[in-house]
């Protein structure tokens, strides 16, 4: 009777398991993960993907706007995300630099041993470009660059960058014999406003560029090849093709469908006139690829701006700071101890913990993304690692500045060593302890901005959105939160400080 | 009965303790005067095992004091400092409870009751005692000091100048006031300064110590009739004492 009784629970608890672990298993399979990087054009195809994926009603996450080239890339080999948009030439200058994989045919084979596929190219080629006023190109009759020698008498302005560049303007005057000898370096922003208003005529341009559209440019064709091309290709996982290949077909049918022109218009719809970019996507695909593709309305975009989206980045960036902080403070003050009870150890300690605080976070980020992926974990590993120092050096410091006088009539009681750290000296340096905590602390929650880099959210959100789109109050959306977050760490910690040092520490000697 | 034999400490190059021997009897006051740098602190830090000797051991009724033995040992042996080595984090009472409560794990009533009572034998109100160290005077924190050092009740007492840092009324009354516990709680008490007042004051047994050596052991009146070495008499005579009548 009573094995029966075990049995029947027993039966239920495996049940319930599998039903649960199933339910986690299909969950954990299901949605299409597209990966996108910081700057608009990226978004925007990302966007596009998802709109397809969503088509297909297929589950999507697009962790839009990492924070560069190698984190999408670490991130799609860590099957972290399925697919993203790509350029030819970054494939090969910066993923396979020094390797020699140049065309795409090349490219295909060497991302086929990682496992990883390439669309066709798109269409569009983002490269740098010459663009000129349409209306004067028209009139000189100009579309290519090797009609240029035959105009000495325009006027020629540059982005520092592209003069100083090898392959920028020096390489470019020597291909096609520009008999010029003066150019004017200026900001990007003047040098629009230079075209604009006729005291230049040619610029240099990416030749997708919002800009090119909103200024009405003609984008003189590099008809001898000097500009490498960076084609745009969807980059997919092999296995992505297994679970879903009707979406991988969809994906592959986009070939050819975007234009440069196409491009600059989908950049000035979401950069200049500032539409949500999965409005830009969805619409363009519904006019030019398949009518049968729904626009979702803009209101529930707008929607779900604002104030969800505050409080989403604050929940996520208190999440990066609190669990960052908590583990480095439980690893740090034992650090620190270790450190002052065993000099020998202490030397390495220091240094190592010091060291760690020389890699610049970008690099972190990188190397800890084949680790632990994309998302919190690898924000919350770069961020612990970072709170180190702070705490060790104040607890070391604090322990080791304890008067000499103290520290012998704590060892002349005959208090045992655990018993002299809690009772003498961890209470003796628990003010230089909270303070290298509360340096930590808002050093941490600064640095918790670059969280967004990949994919964990926070305040650093609306900042690199606001970079991307030059949108000075989106940047303040998340600079000021971050401050003000920042200073009210400090008064906590200030406050704690008044109430866990211990009251005799904070009094003034009385004089005789 | 404390004993130390052969005892001796050199950093490097520098003899700081040359091999000693020396043993105290239960219940006796011993001072030990010298110039700065003679050894005589090391030669107190030594006994409770704040420095390890380089050779010799020492003993405590028949003890060896070892790495194992160090904080029974201790508990032995009440030590004060020049600056009472108090723990400014800590209320004086707490500072004086701090290894009946943590260690020995009294009650809270014993604890009072024992805190009254050497009160009383220090002369401190008690109610001074709730204040931190930082709160009260230099006189008060040395008996604060050495109610700490006799809140065990150990038969030895450790004093490394303890009234050094004190102004001469104040050190006067304590001096008078430490004499008298001495005298009553029969300790076996070891007393380091560098005032020969102070010393002939509290023992007939005085070692004057020079260069890591014991120069002579004996009363005060014997270093003034009969000095061992020319170092004693120099000694002697660079204090200078008032002719009163």
């Amino acid at each position: 009777m009573r094995i029966c009784f075990f049995n029947q629970i027993l039966n239920r608890v495996v049940l319930t398991w599998l039903v649960l672990s199933c339910g986690w298993w299909i969950q954990a399979q299901d949605p299409v993960r597209i990966g996108s990087k910081s700057f608009t054009e990226s978004v925007v195809l990302g966007e596009m993907l998802c709109t397809l994926a969503r088509h297909e009603h297929l589950p999507v996450h697009h962790r839009s706007e990492l924070g560069g080239t190698q984190f999408l890339w670490q991130a799609l080999l860590k099957n972290e995300i399925d697919a993203y948009v790509e350029y030819s030439g970054t494939l090969s200058e910066e993923i396979f630099a020094g390797q020699g994989v140049f065309g795409l045919e090349s490219i295909r084979e060497e991302l086929a041993d990682s496992g990883i596929r390439m669309s066709q190219p798109l269409g569009f080629n983002n490269s740098y470009a010459l663009g000129m006023k349409r209306a004067r190109a028209a009139e000189l009759n100009l579309t290519k660059m090797s009609q240029l020698h035959a105009f000495p008498e325009l006027r020629y302005g540059f982005g520092d960058e592209f003069i100083e560049r090898r392959d920028g303007w020096q390489g470019l005057k020597a291909k096609y014999r520009i008999p010029i000898e003066e150019t004017r370096s200026l900001d990007h922003a003047l040098a629009y406003r230079g075209i604009q208003a006729g005291s230049l005529d040619v610029i240099d341009i990416y030749s997708t560029d919002a800009e090119v559209v909103s200024y009405d440019l003609t984008v003189l064709e590099d008809d001898l090849a000097y500009f490498p091309t960076y084609e745009a290709v969807v980059l997919y996982r092999v296995d992505l093709a297994n679970r879903y290949p009707k979406f991988v077909e969809r994906v592959e049918s986009l070939a050819g469908v975007i234009d440069n022109h196409s491009m600059a218009e989908l950049n000035q719809q979401a950069r200049i006139n500032r539409k949500p970019e999965s409005i830009v996507a969805a619409t363009f695909l519904h006019d030019r690829f398949d009518t049968t593709i729904e626009i979702p309305s803009i209101q529930q975009q707008i929607a779900a701006r604002r104030w969800q989206k505050f409080f989403v980045n604050a929940r996520e960036h208190c999440f990066l700071v609190f669990v960052s902080l908590s583990l480095a403070i439980l690893v740090s003050v034992p650090l620190g101890i270790v450190a002052y009870k065993f000099p020998h150890w202490g030397g390495w300690i220091l240094g190592v913990v010091g060291i760690i605080q020389t890699i610049p976070s970008m690099a972190l980020l990188v190397l800890v993304i084949p680790i632990l992926g994309l998302g919190a974990a690898p924000a919350i590993l770069a961020l612990f690692l970072y709170s180190l120092l702070p705490i060790v050096r104040g607890t070391h410091t604090g322990l080791s500045s304890l008067s000499p006088s103290i520290h012998e009539s704590a060892l002349a009681l005959g208090l045992p060593s655990a018993a002299r750290l809690r009772l003498i000296e961890l209470p003796l340096a628990s003010q230089a302890i909270l303070s290298g905590i509360k340096t930590s602390a808002v050093i941490n929650v600064g640095t918790a901005t670059i969280g967004a880099l990949i994919g964990a959210g926070g305040f650093g959100q609306p900042i690199i959105t606001g970079i991307r789109l030059s949108d000075f109050w989106l940047i303040l959306q998340g600079a000021i939160p971050a401050a003000v977050f920042a200073l009210l760490v400090q008064a906590l910690f200030s406050w704690a400080e008044m109430h866990l040092v211990p009251a005799g520490l904070r009094i003034q000697p009385s004089s005789e | 009965m404390l004993e130390l034999e052969n005892i001796s400490k050199r950093y490097g190059d520098l003899t700081v303790l040359e091999p000693t021997t020396l043993s105290i009897a239960k219940g006796q006051t011993v001072v030990l005067i010298g110039p700065s740098g003679c050894g005589k602190s090391t030669l107190l830090r030594m006994i409770i095992g704040l420095i390890t000797p380089d050779s010799g051991h020492v003993k405590l009724d028949g003890t060896l004091l070892t790495s194992e033995t160090v904080n029974t040992l201790r508990h032995s042996m009440g030590y004060v400092l020049q600056d009472g080595g108090l723990f400014p984090h800590l209320s004086a009472y707490d500072n004086v409870a701090i290894m009946a409560r943590h260690l020995e794990r009294w009650n809270n009533n014993e604890i009072h009751a024992r805190i009254e009572q050497l009160a009383a034998l220090t002369k401190l109100p008690i109610e001074l005692l709730s204040r931190f160290p930082g709160q009260i005077s230099g006189g008060q924190r040395q008996r604060v000091a050495i109610m700490r050092g006799l809140m065990l009740d150990p038969p030895v007492l450790l004093l490394d100048e303890p009234m050094g840092a004190l102004d001469p009324l104040v050190r006067y009354d304590l001096q008078e006031d430490l004499k008298e516990i001495f005298r009553n709680l029969q300790k076996t008490v070891v007393l380091v300064t560098h005032d020969m007042g102070e010393a002939a004051f509290f023992a007939n047994d005085v070692l004057l110590m020079a260069h890591g050596k014991i120069a002579q052991r004996g009363a005060i009146e014997d270093f003034l009739d009969s000095p061992a070495s020319d170092f004693v008499s120099r000694f002697i005579r660079a204090q200078r004492f008032p002719k009163l009548n």
